[in-house]
């Protein structure tokens, strides 16, 4: 009766596990099939003509983009001016991964903007006079509040079944209000609804740097962490029989973070200070930080139940419905993350700007977050999409941003710049997913 | 909550068929224990509001074989199928899952019995691969991270033991297989819960005949491990290379129920046209039990 005890004449012959059931070949998947670099690369090429094309149309116009500012003034890939832009991306990175979270699911959040400056206003006062609480405690605060405000809007989207759009759209208004009132009140009657952020702990944060030799300590740890691990887990799962990425392709990852970490590491030690006698060199604080958010954000994403719920509720919430799912709970984190990270990016902006006042434009920030998501390749239908992206997506941003501020463009160019790039980034994936020819 | 018995259902012919009338617990023929069947409805009926979706349908259906539930659009199979997956309850009858009374009042009491369900839309996420299809809901972890290791050897395990070879990767994504792929895919995520009972609703609607063929063989392959099946189908052509029972509902009643043998392909439509098996077939007096 089965095709596997025909042939074989073992009795009542029990598949073992370790035979993979790989011999008949009906479908080519390209992407997870490849047992060599080679394969891969030609599944890779199948994959992109299929519409999957990830992160390369960005990545590519990531190239081009500095390539025309470096053009136009060769200030751009200074030192200092590189390093400047890192710190300037963190906030857009944040806000970006933050809307991940429920991009992933098929929502939006029009909030986060003003969430973040609520955050951000909570933290400075918490850290300003007369309170003068400690820095962590300020932090602290600050995501809390962001974090409650991100469940109080997840609970009246899944309760309530009012769709995100309307209820994030309203906080886009509602947080803007407490933000100005937060900050006339805290800010005093001179202060003109701005307080200045005076603990130095939470000013370094963007400002301060690591020592150079720091700087390199946590390059080399993290990378060598890095490739033991993808290396490890490769051995692992070979020795197991199970699927294992191409040997080629792993050391392409190593070496790509390798390389990447280096030249960040690199350009952010050399010297970028005016002043012969004082050097100033260090990898900016916000750097490692975002980036250890980014790693416990994408373990969360890939290696847990949450994560995986998010995907399945994203991709068919029917069929996680039908699995047992609980999809208000998964919806309701989901928003509460979102707040959460979009209160990381408020107390990182207070710190970029070393105040923070009812002048924070969350709306622009807002539409920023979606559209480095969006640039780096996450989908507005929910399902599909990785922090990696927000990642690219807010280097993106925030190279426009910094380029064009290099160039002398005023604020109208840059807008309309950055509208034409998203649009872009959006097209190339609508286009290339209508060529797909997906089977099913 | 047994139902009184209906005079006219009493009034059937009672001459034993061998498969067929074993095991008929309601009282009529017995010439075997009721145990025979892994599940046996006795008269279930469901309202929706005036209208009887259900009435009165004394289903039977035997481990290790094919159970083929026929009808035409609007006789009640898919809800006949969602009263077994639990997803309805019926307000009148009994069902018996292995010798036991039980009452399914959720989908999760009914895969807490190993009755599995695979609906026409086979509710898997395009964007997950097999593995996490597979397990979507009961992942394995490994403090607290999930465990992808054990979940894909499982799987592995699971799709090799249906012979479902056709799949080059289980890391692919769902979204990239045809239609009996996915149907595999489905079948084994219901079987790998050491399902007793698969519920199967149109399994080869939407499929090719090399798909089809594919299915079928699963069907069959589940039959082999002792599982019964119940397969929701339109396609008598299917149903007649797999069933080994057939039950035919029309308008809310258990019409016919016999084994294929009993059937060609004009009396199957007939019965399922009628409600009423076709007096000029083979066998009919001796084996079927024809209610109306």
């Amino acid at each position: 009766m089965t095709r596997f005890s025909e042939p074989s004449t073992q009795a009542g012959s029990d598949v073992s596990a370790t035979q993979p059931p790989e011999q008949v070949v009906a479908l080519l998947d390209p992407a997870s099939a490849a047992d060599n670099m080679r394969d891969y690369l030609r599944a890779w090429v199948v994959r992109i003509r299929n519409g999957e094309s990830g992160m390369l149309p960005v990545v590519l116009g990531l190239v081009v983009i500095v390539i025309i500012f470096q053009s136009q003034k060769s200030v751009f890939l200074s030192a200092g001016n590189l390093t400047n832009l890192f710190t300037q991306s963190a906030t857009y990175i944040l806000l970006g991964m933050a809307e991940v979270y429920v991009l992933l699911l098929g929502e939006i959040d029009l909030s986060i903007g003003y969430v973040g400056g609520v955050a951000g206003v909570v933290t400075v006062a918490t850290a300003a006079p007369p309170g003068d609480h400690p820095w962590w405690v300020a932090i602290l605060a600050g995501l809390v509040v962001a974090t409650i405000i991100g469940i109080i809007q997840g609970l009246v989207i899944t309760r309530l079944r009012v769709p995100s759009f309307v209820v994030t759209l309203a906080g886009l208004l509602g947080w803007e209000g407490v933000l100005i009132f937060l900050a006339d009140r805290e800010g005093g009657t001179n202060g003109g609804g701005t307080i200045r952020l005076s603990n130095s702990i939470l000013l370094d944060l963007v400002n301060g740097n690591l020592s150079v030799a720091a700087g390199w300590i946590v390059l080399v740890v993290g990378v060598a962490g890095f490739a033991v691990f993808l290396i490890a887990r490769d051995r692992h799962r070979r020795r197991h029989a199970l699927v294992v990425p191409p040997l080629g392709l792993t050391i392409a990852k190593i070496v790509a973070v390798a390389v990447a970490g280096f030249a960040v590491v690199a350009i952010c030690n050399t010297n970028r200070g005016r002043i012969v006698s004082h050097p100033v060199q260090g990898v900016p604080w916000v750097v490692p930080i975002v980036l250890g958010i980014f790693m416990l954000w994408t373990a969360l994403l890939s290696r847990t139940r949450f994560g995986r719920y998010v995907y399945a509720i994203g991709g068919n919430a029917e069929a996680a419905r039908r699995a047992g799912i609980n999809l208000g709970r998964i919806r309701t984190a989901a928003f509460a993350l979102t707040g959460l990270t979009a209160g990381l990016a408020g107390v990182i902006l207070a710190s970029q700007l070393g105040s923070i006042s009812s002048n924070v434009d969350g709306g622009s920030l807002v539409l920023y977050a979606v559209a480095a998501a969006v640039i780096g390749g996450t989908s507005l239908f929910g399902g599909r999409g990785k922090m990696l992206y927000a990642v690219i997506g807010g280097l993106v941003i925030a190279t426009i941003a910094n380029g064009m501020g290099l160039i002398g463009l005023s604020a109208s160019a840059q807008y309309m710049v950055t509208a034409l790039v998203l649009l872009a980034a959006a097209s190339v994936d609508a286009l290339a997913r209508r060529n797909s020819t997906r089977s099913a | 909550m047994n139902l009184p018995a209906d005079p006219s259902v009493e009034a059937g012919p009672s001459s034993a068929g061998p498969a067929s009338a074993a095991g008929r617990s309601d009282g009529r023929v017995t010439t075997a224990s009721n145990t025979k069947w892994l599940l046996e409805t006795k008269g279930i009926t469901k309202r929706f509001g005036a209208v009887e979706a259900l009435s009165d349908v004394n289903l039977h259906v035997a481990p290790g074989e094919v159970t083929a539930l026929l009808g035409d659009n609007g006789a009640g199979k898919s809800t006949l199928i969602k009263c077994l997956a639990g997803i309805h309850e019926p307000e009148e009858g009994q069902m018996i899952f292995d010798g036991h009374p039980v009452r399914i009042r959720g989908p999760k009491v009914a895969t807490g019995l190993g009755i599995e369900t695979v609906y026409q839309d086979l509710a898997l996420c395009d964007n997950l691969d097999i593995v996490q299809n597979m397990f979507l809901g009961r992942e394995l972890t490994n403090s607290r991270l999930l465990d992808e290791d054990s979940m894909e050897k499982q799987a592995r395990q699971t799709l090799a033991e249906l012979s479902v070879t056709t799949v080059r990767s289980i890391r692919q994504l769902v979204g990239s297989l045809s239609g009996g792929q996915r149907q595999a895919v489905a079948v084994a995520k219901a079987v790998m819960q050491n399902a007793r009972m698969v519920i199967m609703d149109e399994p080869t609607a939407a499929l090719g005949v090399a798909q089809t063929a594919m299915v079928l063989d699963l069907i069959r392959t589940l039959r082999s491990r002792g599982i019964a099946v119940l397969v929701i189908s339109h396609n008598l052509n299917d149903v007649f290379k797999v069933a080994d029972h057939i039950a035919v509902l029309y308008l809310g009643r258990l019409a016919v129920e016999a084994p294929v043998g009993a059937f060609d392909q004009q009396s199957a439509v007939y019965a399922i046209t009628t409600g009423r098996f076709d007096p000029n077939s083979i066998e009919a007096s001796a084996t079927v039990q024809a209610i109306e």
